[in-house]
């Protein structure tokens, strides 16, 4: 379990590194614009919800591969890290990030499903809860490793993409020498197959699981919104703007292991839901008339509240109706389902916003969040440990 | 494996992959320091005075190697190739007109690097300063002085993806007054008002009015030319596919930058003057992806930069279309006209 934590922290490291300073880089060393840069991101996050599932596939086949399709997965990512040391034009540099982000997709149910089988249905909240904060705390120190560098060795983006690589090598190699395989007895459970990963959904709980997460995924509002929202509606800053996703994640940090353990002992479905209540009330002050000071920082702690509550927690909930031999699938399928809806919920909440306005928008969503709490409270799993 | 085995590979593995990086980082570090010094054949700069109230004089960042390299230096006009005099004021972007300049700098912090701008005085000492919310990319002063401008790329961080956008301020150096975003003016768009959550602006230019500008407004993937009004806070589109506008210095024209449909996507823009009356755009003959914005040097020619192997050089052409570019200047960046 920490060996996979120190994967993910090492891993985040890397990545964060490059995402850091690749507008710097863009801009200043290459002398591009990275304006509609973000146009491919909506095909992109389409393009990995599908290589998610083609992942978890294979990772279930053969009586589990869940260490090496998620080790291929750090693989291929550290290796596009020396590939942008020669990729010197836009197009060059979107094939290696849609690969990076492709080997991202590739890992990540794998990796929850590692976490899972490693831990006992008792203490999973837990251990999910652990590795977030791990994988968080990576994503922390990044940008500060990348600008040391930068700084030493004055706009050296050869030295961070090179110690970047070297830092996701050691993340490959703690993987392949320290994680245990996940292996489970091939005999348990259905042959892993796609269509097997889909009649999962034919089973009462999972489905709700996956519907309940789809629905809440719809009335989350994307993270870039929020901050544009805290913004616009109580005045941050321009210097401070850059540092409110720091914020979210340093409350999803600190909260991420109690919320877990609290998963495990009051119920994982309570928590979860408990976590989008605190998006709720995000929402709530986002839409109030009170604009104190201590505003910006009460949103982003709910904010990291909410990612806290739910990101692990779901796949801790979803960890325990979906059968061993079908862990990496199943997971994936939930975690695409979710993806694909939050990013739906973005696309509507933009043109919301265009036709409405923001405040609008977000008490759209918000309304919508309601309801979609209220139904998955009605709905509740019961297959859930501890629910 | 045995577990003292596998701790063996993992930290002989270790010491490989921290011998590469920390080889990465002096091989970088030592390349930095080669900057530091003047190359033979590169211009002469030395340090000296520079006051924006000089007249037949052009300023710029200066990129040539040495100890003034990202210095603002100033260069006789009609000799822009000559002799360099350092200010000792270091700026990525810099602009300046009607002895008021604006200059945007990195502020090095101990963990991470901040932007800000300031604004000057003809004896380039500091006015004003403002925080830039990113990375700068264009900065104007009005023909007045008395507004400045400018445009940094916003976004990129680790939870917002690779979406970027533009936050463009105006400033009155007057009063002081700050206009963080130009996204709090109302949008007339095609003759309704238009509003978006995705609307960006960029690259401002002001007319000598002190009240009209003009800028570039995208959304929804498009790009146009805006006239904008600050005293009554609105702007209105007037043309597709225009970016990084250039008011001509009698204000009838405008030089900028349109997308090509069939260029490389990394290079997609050519220069070209659009005449504000009739609405014709006449392409220039700079045959290459200018992605600056130009400044007009006299009503009849545009400056503008292209990469170079010092980060950047000047460049002259027509802006009737005819003749033809040329260099006038190695590793330099933010042309200003004095006078």
């Amino acid at each position: 379990m920490l060996a996979l934590g120190t994967v993910s922290l090492v891993t985040d490291i890397s990545s964060e590194m490059v995402t850091a300073v690749l507008p710097l880089y863009l801009v200043s060393g290459l002398g591009l614009s990275p304006l509609g840069f973000g146009l491919l991101d909506g095909v992109y996050n389409g393009f990995s919800a599908l290589v998610r599932l083609v992942g978890g596939h294979f990772a279930d086949r053969g009586g589990g591969r869940h260490k090496w399709i998620a080790g291929l997965g750090y693989g291929i990512s550290a290796v596009c890290k020396p590939l942008l040391l020669v990729a010197h034009s836009l197009t060059p540099i979107g094939v290696v990030l849609a690969a990076d982000r492709t080997g991202k997709g590739l890992r990540t149910a794998p990796r929850d499903a590692l976490i899972s089988l490693s831990s006992t249905p008792g203490t999973r909240g837990r251990a999910f809860g652990v590795h977030r904060a791990m994988d968080t705390a990576g994503a922390l120190l990044g940008p500060l490793v990348a600008f040391w560098i930068l700084r030493a060795t004055v706009d050296g983006y050869d030295a961070v993409f090179t110690v970047s690589f070297c830092v996701a090598a050691a993340g490959v190699l703690v993987l392949v020498l320290f994680v245990p395989g996940g292996q489970s007895a091939p005999a348990a459970g259905p042959r892993p197959t796609l269509r097997a990963a889909f009649a999962l959904l034919r089973r009462r709980d999972l489905r709700r699981i996956t519907v309940c997460a789809l629905l809440l995924g719809l009335a989350t509002v994307s993270d870039s919104f929020v901050y544009l929202l805290l913004q616009r509606r109580l005045g941050v800053p321009d210097r401070w703007f850059a540092l409110l996703p720091l914020g979210t994640a340093a409350a999803f940090l600190l909260l991420a292991v109690p919320l877990g353990r609290l998963a495990d002992r009051a119920g994982r479905w309570t928590v979860f839901l408990a976590g989008h209540g605190a998006l709720l009330a995000g929402y709530g002050l986002l839409l109030g008339s009170w604009h104190g000071t201590a505003l910006p920082w009460l949103v982003l702690a709910l904010h990291g509240c909410f990612y806290a509550a739910t990101d692990g927690v779901l796949m801790a909930a979803a960890s325990d109706i979906v059968p061993e031999g079908l862990r990496s699938s199943g997971l994936a399928v939930v975690q695409t389902g979710q993806a694909l809806t939050r990013f739906a919920c973005s696309l509507l909440f933009g043109a919301a916003w265009t036709v409405w306005g923001d405040r609008a928008a977000l008490a759209g969503a918000a309304v919508a969040l309601v309801g979609c709490v209220a139904f998955a409270l009605t709905l509740r799993p019961k297959g859930v440990v501890g629910a | 494996m045995s577990v003292r085995n596998r701790v063996l590979v993992l930290v002989s593995a270790l010491a490989v992959l921290a011998a590469v990086g920390l080889a990465a980082v002096l091989h970088a570090s030592a390349r930095a320091e080669r900057r530091d010094h003047p190359q033979a054949g590169g211009p002469r700069v030395t340090s000296g005075p520079v006051s924006l109230r000089e007249t037949g004089r052009l300023v710029f960042r200066n990129l040539a190697w040495g100890p003034h390299r990202d210095e603002l230096t100033s260069v006789p006009a009609d000799d822009p190739d000559g002799p360099r005099t350092a200010a000792g004021l270091k700026c990525l972007r810099f602009y300046a007109a009607a002895g008021t300049g604006v200059c945007l700098q990195a502020v090095h912090g101990p963990v991470s690097d901040t932007y800000r701008a300031l604004v000057l005085d003809a004896s380039l000492r500091i006015r004003d300063r403002y925080d830039v919310p990113g990375i700068p990319s264009r900065a104007r002063v009005s023909p007045t002085g008395h507004f400045a401008a400018w445009t940094a790329f916003v976004g990129g961080d680790s939870y917002a993806g690779t979406d970027f956008s533009t936050r463009t301020a105006v400033v009155d150096t007057r009063s002081g007054k700050l206009i963080p975003s130009l996204e709090a003016f109302r949008i007339v768009k095609d003759g309704h008002p238009y509003r978006a959550a995705d609307v960006n602006f960029w690259g401002v230019t002001f007319a000598d009015d002190d009240r009209t500008f003009y800028a570039t407004l995208a959304t929804k993937g498009r790009t146009y030319l805006v006239r904008g009004d600050l005293r009554a806070r609105t702007v209105t589109t007037l043309h597709a596919n225009v970016e990084c506008p250039s008011l001509s210095p009698d204000g009838t024209r405008v030089a900028y930058k349109k997308r090509v449909a069939g260029l490389p996507k990394d290079a997609p823009w050519r220069l070209y003057v659009l005449d504000l009356r009739t609405m014709r755009e006449t392409a220039l003959a700079e045959p290459r992806s200018v992605d600056d914005q130009a400044v007009w040097r006299d009503a009849r020619t545009l400056v503008y930069t292209l990469p170079g192997d010092y980060g950047a050089d000047l460049y002259q052409v027509p802006a009737d279309g005819s003749g033809r570019a040329r260099e006038i200047s190695p590793a330099a960046v933010s042309p200003a006209y004095l006078g």
